[in-house]
């Protein structure tokens, strides 16, 4: 049996009907939807050891501070960092940028230094180093994406200067589906001098991921990608740069001694976890990522590829369409954004969704990127380990449906 | 919630073959219209003679919702005086609210099946909210700006 029809019975939601239809859910570029294990743990965390972290005497303060910290760790193994305390929790992504913008960008940048980002960045990639540079008197330059849906690295060389401090890249784009090679743009970065900051929160959900490997310095990832819960995520950062920087948010659990005028604050991570942390969250985001293990990195990006390819294959025979991103499934992910002459994407995702089918249309939080592809909004499809080709097949029969309702009125009158 | 509600013939055919499309220059009323949360973009012009609409152009990009509406708009008011336009405006936005009889509005009635799609609503009205906010800034005497259905929800 295929991946995904054999993993599909582990998550509940898939079994709802929309519309009288049976869902058809074609949106975990957006938010992933989660297991059984993830859910029963979310529940077995509230009914059995639900406390606040690193401050209480008693039983089941400690059970929760063992499991939160336990959690660290296995995050830090899947990610391969070189110790737990590398691992940040935050509320995701965003988060995760947002605080290295906030902690290190502040310390560090001076007016003149140049951060280099690509055309293909997520605002949340974008918006930060947008109010550091205003604050700063910093630059930005943007990596050019080429028709094809890629990076142009000839462009990066000549973006790089000795004013560059950061090169901040998707790993895998949430609208092109494009993969990154994020080790060939960290070593050409680290030649110049700069960092490398990657957004992994489209990477980590479906391939095995190594930091060392990657060459990065920072990564950003979130858990309600990953088959977990909403509000989870991280930030990893090689040590001696958390220990460099200074705290993000002041409060609680991040102070070591707290003065009149001045405090001084705990070694990272926890330097950066201010106030009671996603205790839950976090906990529960391990037991998505053990689960994604279990199932196996290789088995979950062979299944996505198998998919991927199929989708691109059957959407070539929809008439008047148009792929966003590569049109072939070499290191490409799971998100398929495309256009339709006849028809504009919120129409097709109004059509689509009364056959019970839920992909995404609008700008995806990518305006630079449709900007550079002539559009203003696409239509876009991504898969996760327990769709199918059922789901593809679903998807295109809805296609064919839009082409027919707006071709129908196309007739000249 | 059937999808012919929301996808009526006269509406697709509006969208398919949108009337009055371009743009006035000179022009008595100038207005851009957007809804952020669509990408959908219009900008509608309008033309006077006296206290009457000679002519109303639209170009803009969006949903077949959006762009239908703006083309039935143009032809609606082409010929009415400003007074007339206004209540037309205020029939429209009551219609769209479920506040309000649709007979009167002609084929414009076609676009009260939008009211079952909530999120689409606004991509209905954003023209008529346009055109009466450049009435609006025509009438105060000020210079126009660009509307958007996240400042007036309609």
């Amino acid at each position: 049996m295929e991946l995904g029809a054999r993993v599909r019975g582990d998550f509940p939601l898939l079994a709802r009907t929309v519309h009288g239809k049976p869902l058809v859910y074609l949106d975990s570029a957006a938010t992933s939807q989660k297991p059984r294990v993830v859910l029963d743990a979310l529940q077995e965390y509230y009914c059995r050891y639900n406390a606040n972290v690193h401050r209480g005497i008693y039983a089941i303060a400690e059970e929760a501070t063992a499991r939160y910290e336990a959690a660290r760790a296995t995050l830090a193994r899947l990610l391969h960092a070189a110790r737990p305390e590398e691992i940040v929790f935050t509320r995701g992504t965003t988060e995760a940028i947002n605080l290295v913008a906030g902690s290190w960008g502040r310390a560090t940048l001076r007016a003149g230094d140049e951060i280099v980002l690509t055309e293909m960045e997520h605002h949340s990639n974008i918006v930060p180093w947008q109010l550091l540079a205003a604050e700063k008197g910093a630059r930005l330059k943007y990596v050019p994406v080429t028709d094809a849906g890629r990076l142009d690295l000839d462009a990066l060389d000549r973006l790089l200067t000795e004013r560059t401090r950061l090169v901040a890249v998707v790993h895998q784009s949430n609208v092109l589906g494009t993969v990154n090679p994020i080790r060939e743009i960290a070593d050409r970065a680290h030649a110049a001098g700069a960092l490398v900051l990657v957004d992994a929160a489209q990477s980590v959900p479906h391939q095995a991921i190594d930091v060392q490997q990657l060459g990065a310095d920072f990564l950003a990832f979130s858990g309600h990608k990953m088959l977990g819960p909403t509000g989870s995520g991280g930030l990893w950062a090689r040590y001696e740069l958390l220990e460099a920087m200074p705290p993000y948010h002041g409060g609680g659990e991040m102070i070591v001694r707290v003065d009149y005028e001045r405090s001084t604050f705990k070694a990272p991570p926890h330097r950066f976890e201010a106030g009671t942390p996603p205790i839950a969250g976090a906990i529960v985001l391990a037991v998505a990522a053990d689960y994604l293990q279990g199932v196996g990195f290789e088995a979950i990006a062979a299944w996505e590829h198998t998919l991927v390819a199929y989708a691109l294959e059957r959407l070539r025979d929809v008439p008047g369409l148009r792929i966003l991103g590569p049109t072939t499934p070499e290191q490409r992910g799971g998100a398929i954004s495309f256009v339709m002459d006849v028809a504009h994407p919120h129409d097709i995702a109004q059509v689509l969704d009364q056959e019970g089918i839920a992909i995404r249309a609008g700008h995806h939080c990518a305006q630079l990127l449709h900007r550079r592809f002539g559009v203003e909004a696409s239509a876009r499809a991504s898969v996760h380990l327990y769709n199918t080709r059922e789901d593809i097949d679903a998807l295109v029969a809805g296609l064919h449906a839009v082409r027919r309702l707006f071709t129908r009125a196309s007739r000249p009158v | 919630m059937a999808l012919d509600d929301l996808y009526r013939e006269v509406i697709l055919d509006h969208y398919a073959h949108p009337r009055n499309r371009g743009r006035l220059d000179p022009a008595d009323v100038t207005v851009e219209g957007a809804n952020p949360l669509c990408g959908d973009e219009l900008v509608l012009s309008v033309r006077l003679e006296g206290d009457r609409v000679v002519a109303a152009r639209f170009e803009g990009r969006g949903c077949s919702i959006s762009q239908a509406s703006a083309s039935m708009l143009t032809e609606a008011i082409t010929g009415k005086s400003v007074d007339e336009v206004r209540g037309l405006i205020g029939a429209f936005k009551a219609m769209m609210r479920g506040a309000g009889p649709a007979d009167s509005l002609g084929d414009l009635a076609a676009l009260q099946g939008v009211r079952k799609f909530p999120v689409r609503i606004k991509c209905a009205t954003l023209a008529w909210v346009a055109l009466e906010q450049g009435l609006d800034e025509r009438a105060a005497g000020r210079a126009p700006t660009r509307t958007t259905t996240e400042t007036d929800p309609a």
